[in-house]
């Protein structure tokens, strides 16, 4: 019936580590996701696994190991935040390419600079089109779920693409909360051992790994990556589905929340997701019809699903914790719209960009996006589809 | 969620008040409720002024955001009430604790005529009587249950039983002082 437990989001991502008990680990700590290697070291120590943990010098040189030692066969893991994922770019470009079924915890975090260790989406945007699956999380429950269901989707055979989880530094990240965690032996089960049809270590068929690939092949091989994450999509629902018989937690590519009957609706990711929720609620008390859609699945996206949730909605908004500073949207926005366009769905939708380097979203926020909408489907009028949330006044002169 | 009780802490690097916030969570849990805690990181160290909260429901609790109107403020040292506008927000139903020796009409003036109840706690003397040190923790951690009526004292003092024991493994000496330090606050706190 699953353990009650109270875990911060990073001991909850740890403990899904521990209970995957994967060949390799290499990671360097970096706020706020240091806690995450820092737990598993001590897994490692107290020979709760059998993980090779491998201390590196750099995030650069974490990825490179996990690269190394997935192209060998083995199962790797790895945990960052922010400049950490900087410093791995070169290095995750080359896993997705390669096709290494990587899983990654990133903690959320504003990239420098200035320095800032909190949270926004910043490191994650940054990545959004290097070939990784990325799923995002509300709260430690479902950080530690998506991480349970990582591998069995990463390395199915309709896939081989690197997978990275995602969750709110601080906010969850450093947060102790209620958590359902499954039993090791279920998770053992669960997620099953690795077998790569193709390995390095493997004597019997000799391969090359990442070898020069000029005009003649790159084109291919890059729409084989995109057909790859266009299946991953029903794989994220087959895993998800398995995933509920085991726990019956329910997960799809996104999460509608009142959203059937809605008029207004947000979308939004990870922990705001769980503060617009608490004004959804409050909200219908008062007989406003309000909605969310919670966006688990960022890559791959979702847009003709999504575009059919909203169809029915008056006015939408659309919340980027990260700022493309593009003059055009932050980069859920482009998404979202994007997918509604295609999909002939014209529901007037503006975007909000909120939350940035950790200033804190308040449920008072959110009611104000929402009453923002009601103006919108009262007048018919968008002044301006460009929008900040929680700006001081003036802050952008 | 309309049982939900919202609690900020004020102090100062390394009195504890974060930890004292994760063991509130903790006893919180330990009687089936659903919690949060955690604190409002800053640039940390020994002696600047931090926060910490928690969040305690029967209902599972979905809001991710600091805590702006609470219910309770428990303050860890009264250095800061000059300096912090501790009672920001706070709801006038609810309390505030504060450790310290100062005069009601001291604290009267510097709340700016808050009107809910307020407590007051001498935690250094129960610190330095039952541990022989000053760690204001643990005796605001019963005085806020005592206030907020989160649990029975008889609960608090079972739970915190074995959280200690597990807490500090490695120094079982000082899990005594610490129960005498947590029934002896539940004895001493006071309504001025």
């Amino acid at each position: 019936m699953g353990i009650r437990e109270r875990l911060s989001g990073n001991e909850a991502a740890a403990i899904a580590m521990k209970q995957i008990n994967p060949d390799v680990v290499a990671a360097f700590p970096i706020t706020p996701s240091t806690e995450i290697p820092q737990y598993f070291s001590t897994f490692v120590a107290n020979g709760t696994v059998d993980t090779e943990f491998v201390a590196v010098e750099s995030e650069h040189s974490a990825m490179s190991a996990c690269i190394g030692a997935e192209a060998a066969g083995a199962r790797a893991m790895t945990a960052t935040s922010a400049n950490g994922l900087s410093l791995m770019w070169e290095m995750i470009y080359i896993a997705s390419s390669l096709r290494l079924p990587i899983v990654l915890s990133l903690v959320n975090r504003a990239v420098s600079g200035p320095l800032n260790i909190h949270c926004d989406h910043s490191d994650a945007m940054g990545v959004r089109d290097a070939g990784w699956i990325m799923l995002f999380s509300e709260n430690n429950q479902e950080a530690y779920d998506n991480t349970l269901m990582a591998h069995r989707i990463a390395e199915h055979k309709d896939v081989l693409l690197p997978l990275m989880v995602c969750q709110d530094g601080f906010i969850t990240s450093h947060s102790i909360e209620n958590i359902e965690l499954v039993e090791d032996e279920k998770v053992k089960d669960f997620v099953g051992t690795y077998k790569p049809e193709h390995y390095l270590l493997n004597e019997k068929e000799p391969i090359a790994v990442g070898p020069l690939d000029l005009q003649s092949y790159l084109f291919e091989h890059k729409a084989q990556q995109a057909e790859a994450m266009k299946n991953a999509k029903q794989v994220i629902l087959d895993v998800s589905k398995d995933f509920e018989k085991l726990t019956g937690r329910k997960y799809g590519l996104f999460e509608e929340y009142k959203l059937d009957d809605a008029e207004i609706a947000i979308v939004c990711m990870n922990s705001t997701a769980g503060t617009t929720k608490y004004v959804v609620d409050n909200l219908r008390k008062q007989g406003i019809k309000a909605g969310l859609l919670k966006v688990r699945v960022f890559r791959p996206f979702p847009g003709e699903e999504i575009a059919k949730a909203l169809s029915n909605v008056k006015a939408i908004a659309i919340l980027d914790k990260a700022d493309s500073l593009n003059s055009a949207g932050g980069a859920l926005f482009e998404d979202v719209t994007s997918g509604m366009y295609v999909n002939n769905v014209h529901v007037p939708a503006v975007n909000y960009i909120y939350g940035i380097g950790g200033r804190d979203t308040k449920s008072d926020d959110i009611e104000s996006v929402f009453k923002d909408l009601l103006e919108i489907v009262k007048t018919g009028k968008i002044d301006n589809p460009y929008r900040y949330l929680g700006l001081r006044k003036g802050g952008n002169k | 969620m309309e049982d939900l009780i919202e609690i900020r802490w004020h102090g100062r690097g390394g009195q504890g008040a974060k930890t004292a916030s994760l063991l509130l969570a903790d006893a919180a849990f330990n009687t089936g409720k659903y919690i949060q805690g955690f604190p409002e990181y800053g640039p940390e160290r020994m002696g600047a002024p931090i926060t910490a909260y928690n969040r305690i429901s029967s209902s599972p609790i979905t809001i991710h955001s600091n805590i702006y109107e609470p219910d309770y403020v428990v303050v860890v040292d009264d250095t800061l009430l000059e300096s912090v506008d501790v009672t920001s927000g706070l709801k006038e139903t609810g309390a505030i604790v504060i450790n310290t020796t100062k005069s009601a009409d001291y604290l009267k003036s510097v709340l700016k005529g808050y009107k809910g109840n307020i407590y007051t706690i001498d935690a250094r003397k129960i610190s330095e009587a039952t541990l022989g040190r000053y760690f204001p923790n643990t005796p605001m951690l019963a005085a806020i249950v005592k206030v907020s009526g989160i649990m029975s004292d008889e609960d608090l003092l079972e739970d915190m039983k074995g959280s200690f024991k597990h807490k500090f493994a490695k120094k079982p000496e000082v899990i005594e002082g610490n129960m005498k330090a947590l029934e002896m606050a539940l004895q001493e706190i006071k309504k001025i």
